[in-house]
């Protein structure tokens, strides 16, 4: 197996760049089923979301929402960006930092009554309790107070 | 008074570093050997007042000196001394001193130690060293100062973020920067050699030593955090490929690269424009990782305190320091001589291999951790990406990682033959197949990774051992040879087979708790029993307790096993008052086979039930020990390697190095240890 220089570079040359290929060919087929977008209750009015696809909820979770249904572990509560709201369901854990007038960010799916399912319930170890995209969004939707930066 | 101290010496670091920047490396270009001595006590000069400052800022944190803003926003009088301590680093501005005291400090021991150096190349690494620091430096001072004060004082502090109150904090942040800083030292070798136009296997044997030091105690940082997050967030998960875990995992990835195409060019003398190349990288990612942790351009379930303003200034210094050594490279990469010659089937093949799909699986983190920036920068909308997008391709890219993992090693240089080497690996292949066999029995098809996965482990683990075997001609040889024979292997051979080793026990941890986690989530009252994965959990309910600045209701589980009592845990629920803000300690049972997991989320008492029932989460995460067990071993490995004579003892100056680095014929035993 006596290669020339030029054949042995050819060799990793094309290693290299099928290794490359394959990784875009990876990158792609998992980018189009996993990239999750966000929204907030207002953004959700404009736009229609097809069911059944996954994306974030993000906003306030409105006082005096949280409901504890009958099995003590699913979660009824109400987000809300303050211009609309959307009622989410959630059954488990809630993060330490998840508390009414808080921000939260949950991700899971619509379904068609209108009610969010949510698999997974985000809140901030921050002690602003007020995940950035939901910062964004109430400065958007002009509702925000303006809670001063942490640090 | 201190914190001006502190300050000022802070200071005085900056302009020593400008000095050291600038005028050693004026001299190293013009041959005024007065003017490159400069560097050696410019650079100890550095390390004094940098020690100075960061000493002034701990001593605030001791006292509880509320008058300093940075310690009134991130220390409490209630807090324990050792939080006190850690809390120095806990806050943005205080991890960056901490961050350019191990810099100081590395090019301190260069400067010191360093006495085997070529004049010239030693000013220099100094000089690249001193930028980073300006860098750094200017950036604490300008953006933010740790030794700001308040006026009127507050009478207590705003006390650390509770989730930082753990041991956690103390141990882990320290050994991630000493993995950082570290791959800054060989970029400053990078750049030096670029900046002469000059790289050997001497440069690479210099390189080598500081690259094993950042990753080994890199491999130890990111395992350390990956445990603080499984027992503190009680998720029973230990990896969540959020922006913050992959900010520290990609200069891992990109550095195992380094690591092993640096003994390619120290061994063969070449593929020196790419070791050049990958330390620029790996550092570069490190200076992403330190800014994207604390910036808070990141949306992270680890984010503490964030500030986007200081956003422009870390953009302006990564495009700096990217930017410029890449220009760098550019321009001076194409001096550098291509070395010996190999066929593609060789060791140096497979580690080429390895830095390919090692750099392409950090390519793909890095596209699905940034994504969302970019997109959002281009006003494309909020977006995550979620681990399924990384299991999806991280994962395929490792599988040959592994695979290569245990041929490599067995290969000789130039040339290999493949059968052979993989003849040789029967008995591995064997033993995969059956491992594979038996979990495929046991999964059922409904996890088709899993025996994969730990086929795969099995693979490396036995092909590690069998090279080791293979070495010291076990059984072909009478013991008491073998023996002798062990006993001189160089250590950097021992050091490979535990890292190998290491892998294998963390993908097997890895795999073994995916498959087979048991979760259980539901409602207890005390005297319930729950039956998990052959055990039986009884709760005997929550008791009310007092911390130093929390107070604690500590749930009691009785934990048996056919009716013998195993253990007992006492998962918490920590309320800290000053923050307002409770926390989950999860407690935890840890087995050979795996870890019983326990953790108690609220009382039903709080919605109006009186029973006492509490909602927890229990866990069984079978293997899930071997994960820290492996990257224990795997950094160990790193340090066995770093005590090799070779890399111990001064290197050998260039103009013998010339003569004894000549490529030794594969049969022999010693040198080529990885």
């Amino acid at each position: 197996m006596k290669l020339k220089r030029k054949h042995r570079r050819l060799v990793f040359v094309v290693t290299g760049l099928a290794s490359l290929l394959i990784a875009a060919g990876l990158i792609l087929n998992a980018f189009e089923d996993n990239i999750v977008f966000f929204y907030t209750p207002k953004d959700m009015a404009e736009i229609s979301i097809p069911e059944g696809k996954r994306f974030r909820l993000g906003g306030l979770v409105e006082e005096g929402s949280v409901k504890r249904l009958a099995d003590g572990l699913t979660v009824e509560f109400t987000v809300t960006d303050l211009t609309a709201t959307i009622p989410v369901s959630y059954r488990g854990p809630l993060p330490d930092l998840f508390r009414e007038g808080q921000g939260v960010v949950t991700e899971g799916k619509m379904t068609a009554g209108g009610i969010f399912i949510a698999d997974n319930v985000l809140a901030k170890h921050d002690e602003n309790y007020m995940p950035e995209e939901v910062a964004e969004a109430l400065k958007a939707s002009g509702q925000w107070k303006g809670v001063q930066d942490g640090q | 008074m201190t914190a001006e101290i502190g300050h000022f010496a802070l200071i005085l670091a900056f302009l020593t570093a400008i000095v050291q920047g600038t005028l050693p490396m004026i001299g190293a270009h013009r041959g005024n050997v007065a003017w490159m001595a400069l560097a050696r006590p410019a650079s100890v000069a550095q390390l004094l007042f940098v020690t100075i400052a960061f000493s002034a800022l701990m001593y605030g944190f001791v006292v509880s000196d509320f008058s300093i803003k940075n310690v009134a926003d991130n220390s409490n009088s209630a807090m324990p001394m050792l939080y006190k301590v850690s809390s120095t680093w806990g806050s943005h501005e205080g991890s960056l001193v901490l961050w350019v005291l191990i810099l100081a400090l590395f090019g301190a021991i260069v400067a010191v130690s360093g006495g085997n150096l070529p004049p010239s190349l030693r000013t220099r690494v100094l000089g690249v060293q001193a930028w980073i620091a300006v860098g750094f430096l200017s950036f604490s001072l300008l953006t933010s100062n740790p030794f700001l004060r308040l006026n009127p004082a507050p009478l207590d502090g705003r006390s650390l973020n509770p989730l930082l109150q753990d041991l956690g904090m103390a141990y882990h942040p320290p050994f991630l920067y000493v993995g950082y800083v570290g791959f800054s030292m060989a970029f400053s070798f990078a750049v030096a050699a670029l900046i002469e136009g000059r790289v050997d296997a001497a440069w690479a044997r210099w390189v080598r030593p500081w690259t094993l030091a950042a990753w080994s105690f890199l491999t130890l940082g990111i395992a350390m955090g990956s445990w603080w997050a499984y027992y503190e967030l009680g998720w029973g998960g230990f990896w969540f490929w959020d922006p913050v875990e992959n900010s520290s995992f990609m200069p891992w990835l990109a550095g195992t690269a380094l690591l092993h195409s640096a003994i390619v060019c120290e061994k063969r003398n070449t593929l020196k424009s790419w070791t050049i190349l990958l330390a620029i990288v790996t550092f570069s990612l490190s200076l992403l990782g330190t800014f994207l942790v604390r910036s808070g351009v990141l949306t992270s379930v680890h984010a503490f305190a964030t500030d986007p303003a200081r956003g422009a200034y870390i953009l302006g210094f990564l495009i700096l320091v990217v930017g410029g050594s890449l220009t760098l490279y550019a321009i001076r990469a194409p001096l550098l001589k291509a070395g010996g010659l190999f066929a593609p089937i060789s060791r140096e093949g497979a580690l080429v291999l390895n830095n390919l799909l090692l750099t392409t699986a950090c390519a793909t983190v890095f596209l699905g951790t940034l994504y969302p920036l970019f997109l959002d920068a281009i006003g494309g909308g909020k977006v995550s990406v979620g681990p399924p997008y990384f299991n999806a391709t991280f994962g395929p890219i490792m599988i040959p990682v592994i695979a290569v993992a245990a041929i490599g090693p067995l290969m000789p240089w130039k040339r290999a033959d493949l059968a052979g080497v993989l003849g040789r690996l029967k008995l591995a292949l064997g033993g995969a197949m059956l491992i594979a066999a038996v979990v495929w029995y046991l999964v059922g098809g409904t996890a088709p990774w899993a025996p994969l996965g730990l086929g795969l482990a099995a693979w490396l683990f036995a092909g590690s051992l069998i090279e080791w075997a293979e070495r010291v001609k076990l059984f072909r040889l009478p013991l008491a040879k073998s023996w002798n024979r062990a006993r001189h292997l160089p250590r950097s051979a021992y050091g490979m087979t535990m890292a190998h080793c290491g892998v294998a026990l963390v993908l097997a941890g890895i795999i073994g708790s995916q498959a087979w986690q048991v979760e259980s989530v539901r409602l207890m009252a005390p005297g319930d029993s729950v039956e998990m994965a052959g055990y039986s959990f009884t709760f005997r309910g929550v008791r009310k307790l007092q911390g130093p600045n929390y107070s604690i209701d500590r749930g009691e589980f009785e934990i048996t096993r056919d009716g013998v009592p195993v253990t007992r845990l006492y998962p918490e629920k920590r309320f800290y008052p000053v923050q307002q803000m409770p926390t989950t300690e999860a407690a935890i049972h840890t087995t050979w086979i795996g870890d019983l997991y326990v953790a108690i989320d609220e009382s039903r008492a709080a919605a109006g039930e009186g029973d006492g029932a509490w909602s927890v989460r229990l866990y069984f995460n079978p293997l899930i020990p071997w994960i820290w067990l492996g990257a224990v071993v795997m950094m160990l490995g790193g340090l066995v390697s770093l005590s090799d004579r070779r890399l111990r003892v001064g290197a050998p100056r260039r103009k013998r190095s010339a003569v004894s680095e000549q490529p030794s014929p594969p049969e022999q035993p010693d040198p080529q240890a990885a």
